[in-house]
């Protein structure tokens, strides 16, 4: 198979072409790459020792993954970053699946609208959801506390749980709620049984971005929750850069990036069985008759 | 392009069969049960999104401060007709609100507010506040303009009537750098206030430099993307996806480590001997270290909707092209380029408006040049207090991305984010 839309291409723009590109992936990865090697320096440096260069044992240690693991602040972020993410995860996949069946109607008045309105938070600079949310959370007493944090990452997640779901529902076929409505089964015994497990990568895929965007989310954790024991890992990571930029920093960082690695598998793998899903193969055992 | 997708919507729903006999109602009943399904997301994004963009543009216009702590002076000054300078009684009302100032300890705030329109104004108030025992009450304005010069200047009076009133243009004049003269026109600030106007152009063009460097450097890596065979594509996708889904921190430490001046890039320049020791480049904390940082960070949302474009594009147009004696920079030029112009519209235009609303990038590795507009909201808002500049700030970038935004749906349609669902 001949490289390029154009083909026949004479060997000096494929080069040049092959050459860019190659860069640009050097570009990207790299300075992701970079951090986990450094984190497992044995002196308080942000750059390769001549030691490490050499691959000697010694210039290698574990020292800043135990500073991880035996500081306090870190691992109360570690919580609080956990506990936010999961429970705005909840709220914005319940009320974000919810939501786009209702926008599935195409009776609805004011469809286009209410759709604009819930992926906004998508568009609208974080700076001005964040202070716009800390004026009214400071008069309602939201702000320094866990709940006002997961209701304001609740409203940034659900627009991918929106997105995702809505996208399962095109391929959708209605006819088989319906047999189930007339066949007598409560709407909601229809949703739990045909709907949900139609959709279900959708919402897991929704979930999966919500949970992403909660556990990465620092400008609103600035304003919402100023103190530290309600302190996130990326407002952690926040005062470590700006404050005491301390190695540590570079453990947490390849920590995070092995578990987005695995959110970012878990994702592809979904959006596989969704595309298995909508070619039809069956993709769930048959449940036995009840 | 919209008019026919929505056509041959319709159309498709024309098509869609429906059960014999049933006669649709005027109200759908499913309406209800679409209302009820959307209804607690609804309220929810009321308190967390609507409300919050509500109060935000109530602040950037509305501020009773002056007008709650100078009750007596508020009402007193609206009958003035500002020709001349005012009479006693509202020189003894402002006496008698700077005395109550004072008692309630909020006389900082009075100072510090006037001082926004009237410059120097701030230790007048205060110096004038602590004589205030001295007044002796039968001719106050006489006492006034005896203590300070500014007190018998008409314009400081036309700026005390203009903050006591609650709905008030100037956090938005103050936003674009204009203010009052003394006949109470418009006018420019003073050159050393005047920051806000060449801040959102540095915004815009930090912005248009990302999305020209997402331009350069993802065409080509889309390119290849769609040529490439599958296999080997879904590892380069890999290349992509993972800087897309790691956390935006992390990336940012990641070109702290590499770009300071004790860091990787400079310690291999310096270990190579291509720079000397004491010569390292200052890469990071300035508009250097902003740009290539954003880059970074907005490319992937370049290059995944212009794959999506590319790959819909028939090879059979490049080939007829070529049959037909076209040589391939001609044929690429002519074809394949217009052909792909609607991805990169759409990235180029998603890259531009997710960059001029950025903040942590800038405000971790912009160092001075590198700050943006978002970054002076957050000031205002966490330090200078001036929450009503923040919100006139913050009203003004809403304004400016949601011009881009109509572009954008106009040229590239709502669902450009499909991408994002893998559909």
């Amino acid at each position: 198979m001949t490289l390029l839309p154009i083909e026949d291409t004479r060997g000096l723009w494929r080069g040049l072409l092959i050459a860019v590109s190659t860069a640009v992936f050097v570009f990207l990865i790299a300075p992701i790459l970079v951090i986990i090697p450094l984190s497992f320096n044995a002196e308080p440096y942000f750059t390769f020792t001549p030691g490490m260069l050499r691959l000697q044992s010694q210039a290698f240690s574990l020292r800043w993954y135990e500073g991880f693991f035996q500081e306090p602040r870190w691992l109360v972020a570690t919580g609080n970053s956990l506990f936010v993410a999961t429970a705005s995860t909840v709220l914005a996949t319940t009320l974000g699946t919810m939501a786009a069946l209702g926008l599935r109607d195409e009776h609805l008045p004011g469809r286009h609208a209410i759709r604009g309105l819930i992926l906004a938070p998508m568009i609208v600079p974080i700076i001005i959801t964040a202070a716009g949310t800390y004026m009214v959370f400071s008069v309602v007493r939201l702000v320094d506390s866990l709940t006002g944090l997961i209701i304001a990452h609740t409203v940034l997640g659900v627009p991918f749980v929106v997105v995702t779901v809505s996208a399962s529902l095109t391929g959708f076929d209605q006819t088989l709620e319906r047999a189930g409505l007339i066949l007598g089964a409560p709407p909601f015994l229809v949703f739990r049984r045909i709907t949900l497990p139609l959709i279900l990568p959708g919402v897991m895929a929704g979930a999966v971005l919500a949970f992403v965007s909660s556990l990465d989310e620092v400008v609103v954790a600035l304003f919402i929750t100023p103190s530290p024991q309600f302190y996130t890992v990326p407002r952690q990571m926040w005062s470590g850069l700006r404050e005491q930029i301390s190695p540590t920093i570079l453990a947490v960082a390849t920590l995070w990036i092995v578990l987005s690695t695995c959110l970012l598998v878990t994702l592809l793998m979904l959006r596989r069985y969704a595309e298995r899903l909508r070619a039809g193969a069956p993709a769930l055992e048959p449940e036995p008759a009840e | 392009m919209a008019a026919t997708a929505a056509s041959v919507d319709r159309r498709s729903m024309m098509g869609t069969p429906r059960p014999l006999g049933v006669r649709r109602p005027a109200l759908h009943p499913s309406s209800l049960r679409s209302w009820l399904l959307l209804a607690p997301l609804l309220i929810f994004l009321s308190l967390g999104f609507l409300i919050p963009l509500l109060r935000m543009v109530q602040l950037s216009v509305y501020d009773p401060t002056l007008r709650n702590l100078l009750p007596a002076t508020a009402p007193a000054i609206t009958s003035w007709s500002g020709e001349a300078l005012p009479g006693d009684p509202v020189y003894r009302a402002l006496a008698q609100d700077l005395k109550a100032a004072t008692e309630a300890q909020t006389i900082g705030i009075v100072a510090t507010r006037l001082n926004t329109e009237i410059s120097g104004i701030r230790s007048v108030v205060m110096r004038t506040a602590r004589r205030l025992d001295g007044l002796a009450t039968a001719a106050p304005r006489d006492w006034f303009t005896a203590q300070d010069p500014q007190w018998a200047d008409i314009g400081t009076w036309r700026a005390i009537a203009r903050l006591t009133q609650a709905i008030t243009p100037s956090h938005y004049l103050a936003a674009l750098d204009l203010t009052y003269d003394e006949n109470g026109a418009l006018a420019q600030r003073e050159p050393n206030r005047r920051i806000h106007r060449a801040l959102f152009l540095r915004t815009l063009a930090i912005s248009a430099v990302v999305t020209l460097l997402c331009i350069l450097l993802g065409y080509p890596v889309a390119c290849v993307l769609t040529t490439v065979r599958p296999a080997l594509r879904s590892y380069l996708f890999l290349l992509v996806l993972l800087p897309f889904w790691t956390s935006l921190l992390v990336r940012t430490t990641a070109w702290i480590v590499l770009l300071q001046s004790q860091g990787v890039i400079n310690d291999a320049l310096v270990g190579l001997g291509l720079i000397a020791n004491d010569g390292r480049m200052s890469l990071i904390y300035n508009m250097t270290g902003t740009i290539v940082t954003m880059t970074h960070i907005l490319l992937p949302f370049f290059i995944l909707p212009l794959y999506s474009v590319m790959a819909s594009i028939p090879p059979s147009y490049m080939q007829a092209a070529l049959s037909l004696g076209a040589r391939p920079a001609f044929a690429f030029r002519r074809v394949y380029l217009p052909c792909t112009l609607p991805g990169v519209t759409a990235g180029g235009l998603l890259v531009f408006i997710l960059a001029i609303g950025y903040y942590v990038t800038p405000a971790l590795v912009g160092g001075q040049s590198g700050q943006m507009i978002s970054n002076v909201i957050a000031f205002h808002m966490q330090s200078s207090l001036n929450w009503g500049l923040a919100s006139a700030l913050g009203v003004l970038l809403f304004a400016l991305i949601g011009v881009f935004f109509v572009l954008y749906s106009r040229l590239a349609g709502l669902a450009t984010s499909d991408w994002i669902s893998g559909s």
